[in-house]
């Protein structure tokens, strides 16, 4: 009787193992959001506020109603097309935190392009304007994992500082070369054409850079978890020695993957310029490729996983100007909000593996 | 004399003095990563320190009236920011480049939360020493207008050459960058020699931040660095690890960082953005130059993420 009792509970506990390890891959990250949560509270403790007050504005200006879900989707387009530029050479074990200049360079190379069309239709000129901003974008962090690969430049550092090139670039062009002279307090190219802007997607009313950034969410979960590419960037990404001794080309792949990022976020400045501004200018620079990288962290660089967590994140800052009238706190409220997220998920790493009910192999052990 | 009288030769006197005044911040965050790089850690969140470190120092200078209290709060709000980097990168697997950015951006959150308040106040600012008395150049007395922290960065950066090569303390440290195993062996704790020097790296970096918002530019506002916390780890690099290394390295970015205004001063205004790109792309072609995808480089510390 004892023996099958024990047999029956070893069953159970094997048949337990394989959900266990799911669970620690989505217990652990949600732990460490609330832990962060929880710490940015005490902080509004801290300095004399209610945190209590504070996420009840910030489910309402987010969440609350058809116009808040509206600006939160908006903001969440970009965050879905520049975390994939995190995400994607994440993958490789590069850490690209460069995003926002592919972003400002794809707006401005569609802006640039958009003068240069004639009467074209919106047909031809959409897909121009939309590649015009992921080549510039892909170009530009391409660069980035061509200098690491051939060159050994650490991606961090030369990402971040192509970002500030990137800006200043698009300064000059806006004040200068592409300048539509018409533009007097805030310098801009010339405003595209009334048929060159992308549209609202019916019933939601978000533009269509929604769509297209889910949908490249999921075709870059395809690329990584189902193509011969991504197993082989995944390989490289855990062990680049024994990729290069299996004979795969390192080097295609690196490029391949940060300039498919890049081309992600290039493709997001396209639509700030096409759908939200509709020419390109300084607030082409928004921070969207810096929140990105804590999607995408956050995520832990599984592409499906973005789509929830921008679409979290695009909350906070959506609900951002909600919190500055009604409890008078600075716009930067929700920069200190993400820091202690970020941090909070990073800390979370150390705890994989380590807990007993996570890890079966552990469980025989007393 | 008036300003005219000079012609071109404003631009390499302009340059000279905002070369010093500009390299400034880069010499004391360049010397804090150059500590911290030492040890083995890489640190990335000296661009948060050193703009939350202008902002503190800016509202202890405007609230106790002396910016020298400024610049202690600088450091302490530095090491502060140290200590936590440096603990939460001692736990396992726990990524320093990633927590760098993460503290960068809690930084600056941070910076932007608390300075709301302190960008309208003038606060007392630090003292220069004037150099260039002798001249009656108006371009030669301002370009040699010197303010103290910089002789203050100089003398550190030898004194930090000096401990490195010398002391028991600089052996420790550069054992710990090297080889954790043979610093252990030694009988050293590597992860408490480690937080103690990214501290003390992060509260010169602090120092760096209290600079720009006491000296030069001289107020405190949302956007006043720019990345020059990121080009000192960059300059680290460039620098192959060597204090004194970084005094050159800093003046020569500072050099880079005052083109743009200087050419401005004597009238050349086309592509006035591109100058101020100026910095990044001469950083960016240093790390070009500087790396190797094969070798490993010379005088990098054993132990550091980035050269590995």
């Amino acid at each position: 009787m004892a023996l099958s009792g024990r047999r029956t509970r070893a069953d159970m506990l094997q048949r337990l193992a394989p959900w266990a390890r799911s669970a620690e891959a989505v217990v652990l990250p949600v732990l460490a959001l609330l832990t962060g949560l929880l710490v940015f509270a005490l902080f509004l403790l801290a300095v004399g506020k209610s945190p209590v007050q504070f996420y009840q504005l910030v489910y309402l200006g987010a969440f609350g109603s058809g116009f808040s879900w509206q600006n939160t989707l908006s903001r969440a387009s970009p965050l879905l097309l520049a975390a994939l530029c995190v995400a994607l050479p994440a993958r490789l074990g590069l850490v690209v935190i460069g995003g926002e200049g592919a972003i400002v360079l794809g707006g401005v190379a569609a802006a640039g392009v958009a003068m240069l069309l004639g009467d074209v239709s919106a047909a031809i000129a959409l897909p121009l304007l939309a590649i015009a901003g992921a080549v510039a974008g892909g170009l530009w962090i391409g660069a980035v994992g061509a200098m690491r690969h051939y060159r050994g430049v650490n991606e961090t550092i030369a990402s971040l500082l192509m970002a500030y090139v990137a800006i200043a670039l698009m300064n000059h062009l806006v004040e200068g070369p592409l300048r539509d002279p018409a533009s007097l307090n805030k310098p801009s190219t010339l405003a595209l054409d009334a048929d060159f802007r992308v549209g609202l997607i019916p019933e939601i009313g978000v533009h269509w850079g929604l769509l297209v950034g889910v949908i490249a969410c999921v075709l870059s979960w395809v690329l990584i978890e189902r193509t011969t590419w991504g197993f082989a960037a995944r390989i490289a990404g855990g062990n680049l020695r024994a990729a290069q001794v299996q004979g795969l080309a390192v080097g295609r792949l690196v490029v391949a993957f940060t300039a498919l990022g890049g081309a992600f976020a290039g493709l997001a400045g396209m639509f700030e310029v096409a759908a939200v501004h509709g020419s390109a200018n300084a607030s082409l620079a928004a921070g969207y490729g810096y929140t990105a990288i804590l999607v995408a962290f956050l995520a832990r660089h599984n592409p499906l996983v973005i789509i929830p967590v921008a679409i979290m994140l695009a909350g906070f800052e959506a609900s951002s100007g909600l919190i500055q009238r009604r409890m008078g706190l600075p716009d930067a409220t929700v920069l200190v909000l993400q820091g202690f997220v970020f941090i909070a998920i990073l800390v979370s790493e150390t705890l994989y593996g380590r807990l007993r009910m996570f890890n079966p192999e552990r469980w025989s052990r007393p | 004399m008036n300003e005219t009288d000079l012609g071109l030769w404003a631009v390499p006197l302009a340059i000279l003095g905002g070369a010093i005044r500009v390299s400034t911040p880069f010499l004391f965050v360049s010397l804090g990563e150059c500590l911290t790089e030492r040890a083995g850690r890489i640190n990335l969140g000296l661009e948060g320190t050193l703009v939350f470190g202008a902002m503190s120092g800016y509202a202890v200078s405007y609230l106790s009236g002396s910016a020298w209290v400024g610049i202690l709060a600088g450091a302490l709000a530095g090491a502060l920011f140290g200590l936590i980097h440096g603990i939460l990168c001692s736990l396992p697997r726990v990524n320093d480049i990633a927590i760098g950015i993460a503290m960068m951006l809690l930084g600056m959150g941070l910076a932007f939360f608390f300075g709301k308040g302190f960008i309208q106040p003038v606060a007392p600012g630090l003292p220069s020493i004037e150099l260039g008395r002798w001249s009656d150049v108006p371009q030669v007395r301002a370009a040699l207008k010197i303010n103290v922290l910089f002789f203050i960065g100089a003398g550190l950066a030898f004194a930090m050459w000096w401990m490195f090569r010398t002391t028991r303390l600089g052996l420790i440290i550069r054992t710990v960058g090297d080889s954790a195993d043979a610093a252990r062996a030694m009988g050293l704790n590597v992860t408490l020699a480690r937080v103690l020097a990214t501290a003390a790296g992060d509260a010169l970096a602090g120092i760096g931040g209290a600079y720009l918002s006491l000296y030069y530019p001289g107020s405190w506002n949302e956007g006043i660095s720019s990345g020059q916390g990121l080009m000192a780890v960059a300059l680290v690099i460039f620098a192959r690890w060597n204090p004194l290394g970084c005094f050159w390295a800093a003046l020569l970015f500072g050099g880079a960082g005052a083109l743009g205004p200087a050419l401005q001063s004597v009238g050349i205004n086309q592509g006035y953005y591109l100058f101020y790109a100026a910095p990044y792309v001469f950083t960016l072609g240093l790390l070009f130059v500087t790396s190797s995808p094969t070798r490993v480089m010379a005088g990098a510390p054993g132990e550091l993420s980035i050269t590995k």
